[in-house]
């Protein structure tokens, strides 16, 4: 079972909700960091570390002694990562998207290709929760190569639970896909209704089932209920606003192990996901 | 006359910087707005843009499969590496989400049964604000956000300052250290970093700051909510003073931030209060450092 925490708008509760999600079950659960370019999970699991691996990905590299300088690999390069200047090869490896094409199309065969590290996995464990972190190398463009990587550590017969970045570009989408149901955590604000309804969009677009979770839920106005209500999403549970509970967070506390209450919310939220993904109805 | 550029970013998200970006907007004698958090676009709910400009933003291409003309002989599928394509039987399935744009199905297949076609990435818009010109845009639902539409907004924003003589272009920036807060960062004069006193934040903050570093931006600090954690708050003003940055001030938790953006208002304009007079010294600090 793979339940993706996404949102939109940064800052609404994403991995609070995942990494306590983790923490409550009696299971064991698979937590997997995917906003690489911020990991924050492991400031609230303290989990022990168990091991890390090198993320890469592919790159050009030309033998310049097999080289022409024709620029059949730069004409075909979407990206402006391999340009030809007076046959002479420059490549930009920010740009890369690994996909190849220079290296299938130069006719001298001077292309082969090699690794270049954007990241690693960093793998802890605390009680029933395995986490595996990725973490981008500050400087590295391409946040999404690293979370498919990242997502190889999926085991099908455990719950899964995805921490997604914020947002709803690639770093989500590739976070997002082909998950089994997704929980949207929003805040009652104008800031808060206009990216989730983003979210939403993108949520049905991959054709997830999701409910959402208001978060400060006391904060702000009814206008996300309203949204909610009138377009039949499910709310999966609310979070009161509590500055003790604000403190806690900012010292890295789980709630979950401080306030017992918490734990049977978020105990529910694992049963109402559940149903969602039974029911398989996408809102 | 090259007009300065000052971003906004966090690292982390939801520290504050649309909001206290307006308020520091509307201080600013004469500027221009530039809203590159193209992702999730907020900006435009607190400072009311009247749109006077919207176009497309073509980026890159995306293919666009000529069923008669294949063969099902499945080059596409293996050579694809983003699987974003799969063959069943005569049924090819293109996924649109998972596609790059890199053009090697398109170039490879020995049919020719690609097309290959400029790919629609969203809407940019020129608008009119009581504060100045602003430029913002926003992405295509699944698009992909490879910083072009955020170098684009810039770019724009760049233009309109040169020619209605204004010197300061203000930019809201995206979470994170992708390609869009690269995009949003490289080349500007000063980076301010919102950040609130948790770890998160702290942890966070490190990042962007390693990133300013990397483009040699200098770069100055505020905390918000800095009354959650005081301890924190210490800790990052100790941060500064090590490692070059300016501490530009820190801000109170206060519910006046959320009932200004409740009633769509600036916080400036919003009521009298402590964040607002916080806010204004740290304007006429941040003018004193990029001057």
């Amino acid at each position: 079972m793979k339940i993706c925490v996404a949102s939109g708008k940064g800052g609404t509760g994403k991995t609070t909700v995942a990494v306590n999600l983790a923490a409550a079950v009696d299971e064991e659960v698979v937590l997997l960091d995917c906003d690489v370019e911020e990991p924050n999970a492991n400031l609230f699991l303290q989990g022990e570390f168990v091991d890390k691996e090198i993320s890469y990905v592919k790159v050009p590299k030309v033998d310049e002694s097999l080289c022409d300088g024709c620029g059949k690999c730069s004409e075909i390069c979407e990206f402006k990562a391999i340009i030809v200047i007076e046959k002479v090869c420059m490549i930009f490896y920010d740009l890369c998207h690994s996909c190849g094409a220079c290296y299938h199309i130069c006719p001298q065969r001077a292309i082969s290709e090699v690794d270049r590290r954007i990241g690693e996995i960093n793998h802890y464990k605390r009680h029933n929760v395995q986490l595996y972190e990725g973490r981008l190398d500050v400087g590295v463009a391409m946040a999404p190569p690293l979370i498919k990587q990242l997502k190889r550590h999926i085991k099908e017969d455990k719950i899964c639970i995805l921490d997604a970045p914020p947002g709803t570009s690639c770093p989500t989408i590739e976070t997002l896909k082909d998950s089994d149901v997704a929980i949207l955590v929003t805040e009652p604000t104008p800031f808060g209704l206009n990216d989730l309804i983003l979210a939403i969009e993108v949520t049905r677009q991959l054709n997830i089932p999701f409910g959402v979770v208001i978060n400060r839920s006391d904060m702000g106005d009814d206008r996300v209920h309203n949204y909610l209500k009138q377009e039949n999403i499910p709310i999966l549970m609310e979070i009161k606003h509590d500055i003790e509970v604000a403190k806690l967070y900012s010292k890295g506390k789980l709630i979950v192990d401080e306030i017992p209450e918490y734990k049977d919310m978020f105990l529910q939220l694992k049963d109402r996901v559940f149903e969602l993904s039974k029911e398989g109805i996408v809102a | 006359m090259e007009p300065k550029e000052v971003v906004i970013i966090s690292g982390k998200g939801g520290t504050g910087k649309t909001s206290i970006t307006g308020a520091l907007g509307a201080l600013f004698k004469k500027l221009v707005l530039a809203d590159c958090d193209v992702d999730a676009a907020d900006l435009h709910l607190i400072v009311k843009p009247e749109v006077i400009k919207k176009e497309d933003f073509y980026s890159g291409h995306e293919p666009k499969w000529i069923e008669e003309k294949c063969v099902f002989c499945g080059t596409c599928e293996e050579m694809c590496r983003f699987d974003a394509i799969s063959i069943d039987g005569t049924k090819l399935h293109l996924d649109l989400n998972s596609c790059e744009g890199c053009g090697v199905c398109v170039h490879f297949c020995p049919e020719e049964a690609f097309l290959f076609e400029d790919r629609w990435c969203g809407h940019w818009m020129v608008s009119k604000t009581k504060y100045g010109p602003m430029v913002h845009a926003k992405l295509g639902i699944g698009a992909e956000n490879s910083g072009k539409l955020v170098s684009f907004v810039r770019q724009k924003a760049r233009e309109i300052a040169i020619s209605e003589n204004i010197d300061k272009i203000l930019i809201d920036g995206p979470p994170g250290i992708g390609c869009p807060v690269i995009a949003a960062v490289t080349g500007t004069h000063f980076v301010v970093i919102i950040t609130e006193p948790t770890v998160s934040g702290i942890h966070d903050m490190e990042r962007v700051v390693a990133l300013t570093k990397h483009f040699n931006i200098p770069a100055g600090v505020i905390v918000n909510k800095w009354d959650l954690n005081e301890d924190i708050t210490y800790k990052i003003e100790e941060k500064c003073k090590n490692e070059g940055l300016i501490f530009l001030g820190r801000l109170p938790y206060d519910p006046v931030f959320t009932k200004a953006q409740m009633n769509g208002s600036n916080i400036i304009e919003y009521s009298e209060s402590q964040v607002k007079d916080t806010i204004i010294k740290i304007y006429d600090k941040l003018i004193n450092v990029i001057n």
